[in-house]
């Protein structure tokens, strides 16, 4: 069998493929941390906390309202995205214009809420969640099994990420949203409502954050605990592409997930500690990500 | 970075020592407090809130006055308790070599570590040492000496430069006292000094501290292994107090940790970290009985905080009554 | 004058604080009040696998014992452990120093486990360990007041590993979490394998905590074309585990052995997931009539899980030391946790959850070991009607042999 590095090639590529798609989530994640500190400048700690929201709202849709996979997909994202626009009013508000920490401290106490009032009501063990029967089973490609789920979930995540990257930098919408960021009060004179542009934004990073945990609720483990183990990651890898930027954090979402599915084969404890290495010598080559502006 | 809101400082009443009143006064009511507690609290609960005060206002140092946010000092409180324990338990060394030892250590991996992110600043700062935090973490669980998940445990207190035997809980704890009154005042005489006045304008503004001829980055290398030395002494009492270093004393959550003690205490105050020390170890502790409730208490209180007390408690206080406190 | 008083005012927020927290001065209660304190995880992963149900069994088994009937005054108290070892036995300290507790109960998570076990052992309390599976606990850190109730790591492996060699599982990959108790699983059920005839293909040692995707291994184990998946992890991961197993039909082609797993966890992935899989409990709430009963009994407490084996070890050990304590008499047990163990060692347990069980002289209790295939939807009837039993274990077999396991307290 042919090899590299001592690894067979048809492994090797398989890993490559699920890195790629475990990059997918990555992307998504960082995405909406992306976009809601590049417009609001405030770094969401409760995104983990949210994506474990939006697969718990998949599951309850589907329990307490018999609604399947397909219509959380859209609901849940929705829902999470109203639930952002009250945080927004009531808390969020209050901490444009001031430091990164006290926005990172907020929304830190935000998630300790919402993930400690979820193990009280659902416990910690998770609920069941299967994939949708038109998802299920799984495609041979010669080198490896890969599950149509898997494969919907990289495609869907590539498109989702690519459509928001368009908004933003190639629509009308984004562009007044990036002149808002530049300067707010100048936008608000020409007669746009800047508070719920940012308001908006604010609610669409959080929907992102939901779309994902939907994505996520078939094949993870739908428990109150499931985001807070991602949400440091996530961080790095929107640090790494360049905090607050969209293409960047959608690179380096694809990418750092393929540099772990390979750290996996090779030396999988440390698949974990992988992208904080990468994000030492990246932020020591270049200042302010991969993709980020220097200031 | 924006400027962070920092405590004004009204013209504060020097006393014939030469601190202003209101610090000598605070400094005897905390000194009564740590003498008085022991009476009347559990002393292994005020010795972990010692400690903790003293790594919190180490802590402060950096970011209260050099305005540096250090998201991985875990890595110097964990490395220090790991390598008191190793040394006092496997190499049979006194406790207050074992402490020094890991005091050294927290300096040593601090001159490395600060020596690499100070070349950045804000966020890139703060995510730089978390990268290395993280690095240091992977270290802990994968190293034999740690001993993994259950860390060195059944660390012995042995005997204070080999004559008192700190077995008792009481003996213990004037040592741990000691060293935070101690660690105290030396932080407290770093911040008062040129040295101190230096760095702060560095945290005001650094461009014009370059161009008054100061090289700002020594600066800012010297307080970073400051502080990342007290970082590991009180690591290492720690572990001592307890008998038993583990790898929660690395994990990026007790860096996180110590960073809500000092903006619930007030940031940039003398005497706030230690308190924010007090009030979020105290909550942990008595709020241990109520189970789940813990953590949304917890983030109920982080969210008020930042609402309403954005200075920190000690730091609301004292711009209050416009003191410098 | 005026700047004083205030900075009086200031520096006393500093100590107020601090004395308002102030607790009841409580360790000079000398009243015969038993204290029992129920030490778990009550926010992370083992929350439902110990969590506030093994209190509500702790509370069962005092009221079962007719405590207050027979002038027994008992009081439970219940603390998070964070599944930190320095969070476990700084409250443990806090307990036997300023709460007067006289004997600590469940304690998951091994590391946390064996920190307690040395507080007790230091401060002379009961320590009656349900939650954690490090055969450790009975082996080289023995201590004699420790007591290990319903399962460890070996009885694990060589009931789930042994039967399924037996019934033609030979090639193993292994999916351990990065820490001692997955290295001691491994380790364990490895031996087992190859004693029996079996052949450890590979493994993958993946990062803990922190890891929920592991297609990657999943992939390694397909490739390494092992029939048998060990899984050598608990809770979620095991969950995400066998979640992932099915999407990637690592099922067609080799079954799954989870070496650590609850009927909360099967509760949690559901029998379309979930069946077929063989596990190893030694408590099943439908097992026989005495198991039902006390199932029905504890029910309404624990509205979202059925029992355990861990709250149930947490019931039948609450009682047995009860049942000691009363024979000794409530001084002489508050004095010396020691004799309080000897004492349950020299007697048979009696429970409606295990039975009649011996206590071995390292602290082990002798509970059947149950070997379960987990029902085909098809074949469950009711709510949690989950298990078939393949294979019952008996106590004197289920454990590792006394002489194996170098506890210092046992005299060869």
């Amino acid at each position: 069998m042919h090899t590299i590095f001592g690894i067979p090639a048809p492994l090797l590529f398989g890993q490559l493929l699920l890195g790629l798609i475990n990059g997918g989530f990555y992307a998504l994640l960082s995405l909406g941390l992306a976009v809601i500190f590049g417009m609001l400048n405030i770094i969401n700690f409760a995104h983990g906390a949210l994506f474990m929201t939006g697969a718990f709202a998949a599951w309850g849709l589907l329990n307490y309202l018999g609604l399947p996979y397909w219509y959380a997909l859209i609901l849940s994202p929705l829902l999470i995205g109203l639930f952002g626009l009250v945080l927004e009013r009531l808390f969020i508000r209050r901490l444009y214009g001031l430091d990164h920490l006290y926005g990172l401290l907020l929304t830190f106490g935000l998630a300790l809420i919402i993930e400690g009032l979820f193990r009280n009501a659902f416990g910690s063990s998770g609920m069941p969640y299967q994939i949708p029967r038109s998802l299920s089973g799984a495609v041979n490609l010669g080198f490896m099994f890969l599950p149509l789920y898997r494969g919907w979930v990289v495609v869907v995540a590539l498109v989702v990420s690519l459509a928001t990257w368009a908004v933003i930098e190639k629509t009308r919408l984004g562009a007044t949203l990036r002149a808002a960021t530049e300067n707010a009060a100048l936008v608000q004179a020409f007669g746009i409502n800047v508070p719920r542009l940012v308001a908006l934004t604010y609610a669409g990073g959080v929907a992102l954050a939901a779309f994902a945990g939907v994505l996520a609720a078939p094949i993870y483990s739908v428990n109150p605990n499931m985001g807070s183990n991602l949400i440091i990651t996530v961080f790095a890898v929107v640090v790494i592409g360049g905090m607050g930027s969209i293409l960047g954090s959608i690179v380096s979402g694809f990418g750092l997930g393929v540099i772990e599915g390979l750290t996996k084969v090779f030396y999988p404890q440390a698949s974990d500690t992988v992208i904080f290495v990468v994000m030492a010598i990246v932020l020591l080559a270049r200042p302010a990500g991969l993709f980020g502006k220097t200031a | 970075m924006r400027a962070l809101d920092a405590t004004p400082a009204a013209a504060p009443a020097r006393s014939a020592l030469g601190a202003p009143r209101a610090h000598v006064v605070a400094m005897g009511v905390m000194v009564l407090f740590v003498v008085l507690a022991p009476f009347i609290l559990y002393p292994v609960f005020l010795m972990k809130v010692l400690t903790f005060a003293l790594f919190a206002t180490a802590f402060n140092l950096l970011l209260g006055y050099v305005g540096l946010l250090s998201f991985g000092h875990a890595a110097y409180f964990g490395m220090g308790a790991y390598v008191t324990a190793w040394s006092v338990k496997v190499l049979g060394l006194t406790p207050e070599l074992g402490i020094l030892l890991g005091g050294l250590t927290g300096a040593a991996l601090g001159l490395v570590f600060g020596g690499i992110a100070i070349r950045r600043q804000g966020l890139y700062f703060a995510m730089i040492t978390l990268a290395l935090a993280q690095m240091v973490y992977f270290f802990c669980v994968e190293a034999p000496f740690t001993g993994g998940e259950d860390g060195i445990q059944q660390v012995p207190r042995g005997r204070l430069f080999g004559l008192i035997p700190l077995a008792n809980d009481m003996v213990i704890y004037w040592v741990v006292a000691a060293v935070f009154v101690g660690g105290f005042l030396f932080l407290y005489r770093i911040v008062h000094s040129p040295f101190g006045q230096v760095v702060k304008a560095i945290r005001e503004n650094e461009p014009r501290a370059i161009s008054l001829g100061y090289r700002t980055d020594s600066y800012k290398l010297i307080a970073f292994v400051l502080s990342t030395f007290l970082a590991g002494i009180a690591g290492g009492t720690k572990s001592l107090v307890f008998g038993i270093a583990t790898l929660t004393d690395v994990h990026w959550s007790m860096s996180g940790e110590v960073v809500l003690m000092t903006l619930v205490g007030g940031l940039g105050t003398v005497f706030g970290p230690a308190l924010g020390a007090l009030i979020v170890t105290a909550m942990e502790n008595y709020l241990a009985p109520f189970g789940a409730w813990v953590t949304v208490t917890q983030g109920v209180i982080f969210v008020a905080c930042v609402l309403a007390f954005r200075r920190g408690i000690l730091g609301e206080i004292a711009a209050r009554l416009k003191l410098d406190l | 004058m005026g700047i004083t008083r205030r900075s009086i005012l200031g520096g006393l927020a500093l100590g107020g604080t601090g004395l308002a927290l102030a607790p009841r001065p409580s360790w000079a209660q000398s009243s015969k009040k038993l204290r029992i304190g129920v030490l778990n995880d009550q926010s992370g992963p083992y929350r439902d696998v110990s969590g506030l149900n093994s209190v509500v069994c702790v509370k069962q088994a005092i009221a079962d014992f007719g405590a207050s009937a027979k002038g027994l005054e008992v009081e439970v108290l219940s603390a998070d452990h964070q599944n930190k070892p320095d969070v476990g036995a700084a409250i443990a300290r806090q307990w036997f120093d300023r709460d007067g507790v006289d004997m600590i109960i469940d304690v998951p998570t091994s590391s946390v486990a064996l920190a307690v076990a040395n507080v007790c052992r230091e401060k002379n309390r009961v320590y009656i360990n349900v939650g954690a599976g490090t055969a450790e606990l009975t082996g080289s850190q023995c201590a004699p007041t420790t007591i290990h109730w319903a399962y460890d790591t070996w009885m694990l492996a060589h009931s789930t590993g042994g039967a399924t060699v037996k019934t033609g599982g030979n090639k193993w990959f292994f999916i351990p979490a990065d820490y001692v108790f997955g290295h001691d699983l491994e380790r364990q059920t490895s031996q087992f394998v190859t004693e029996a005839g079996g052949k450890v293909l590979g493994h993958a040692t993946y990062a803990f905590p922190g890891t929920t995707d592991f297609s990657s291994f999943l992939v390694q184990a397909q490739a390494s074309g092992a029939n048998v998946l060990g899984l050598a992890n608990a809770g979620a991961d095991t969950q995400n585990c066998i979640k992932q197993a099915h999407e990637f039909g690592l099922t067609q082609q080799a079954r799954i052995a989870a070496l650590l797993m609850f009927i909360t966890d099967v509760h949690a992935l559901g029998l379309e997931t979930a069946q077929g899989l063989v596990l190893t409990e030694s408590f099943y709430w439908d097992l026989n009539d005495k198991t039902r009963a006390f199932t029905a009994r504890i029910k309404d407490k624990t509205p979202n899980n059925y029992p355990n084996m861990v709250q149930a070890g947490c019931y039948a050990g609450t009682l047995h030391y009860l049942k000691a304590v009363s024979a000794l008499g409530v001084d002489r047990a508050k004095a010396s946790g020691a004799e309080v163990v000897a004492r349950m060692k020299a007697t048979p347990t009696e429970d409606d959850c295990f039975g009649t069980c011996k206590i071995r002289e390292d602290g082990r209790v002798l509970v059947p070991a149950y070997l379960f295939e987990v029902k085909k939807p098809s074949e469950s009837k009711g709510p949690w009607d989950y298990y078939k039993l393949l294979v019952t274990t008996p106590g004197d077999q289920a454990f590792r042999p006394l002489a194996e396991g170098h506890c210092p307290l046992v005299k060869s």
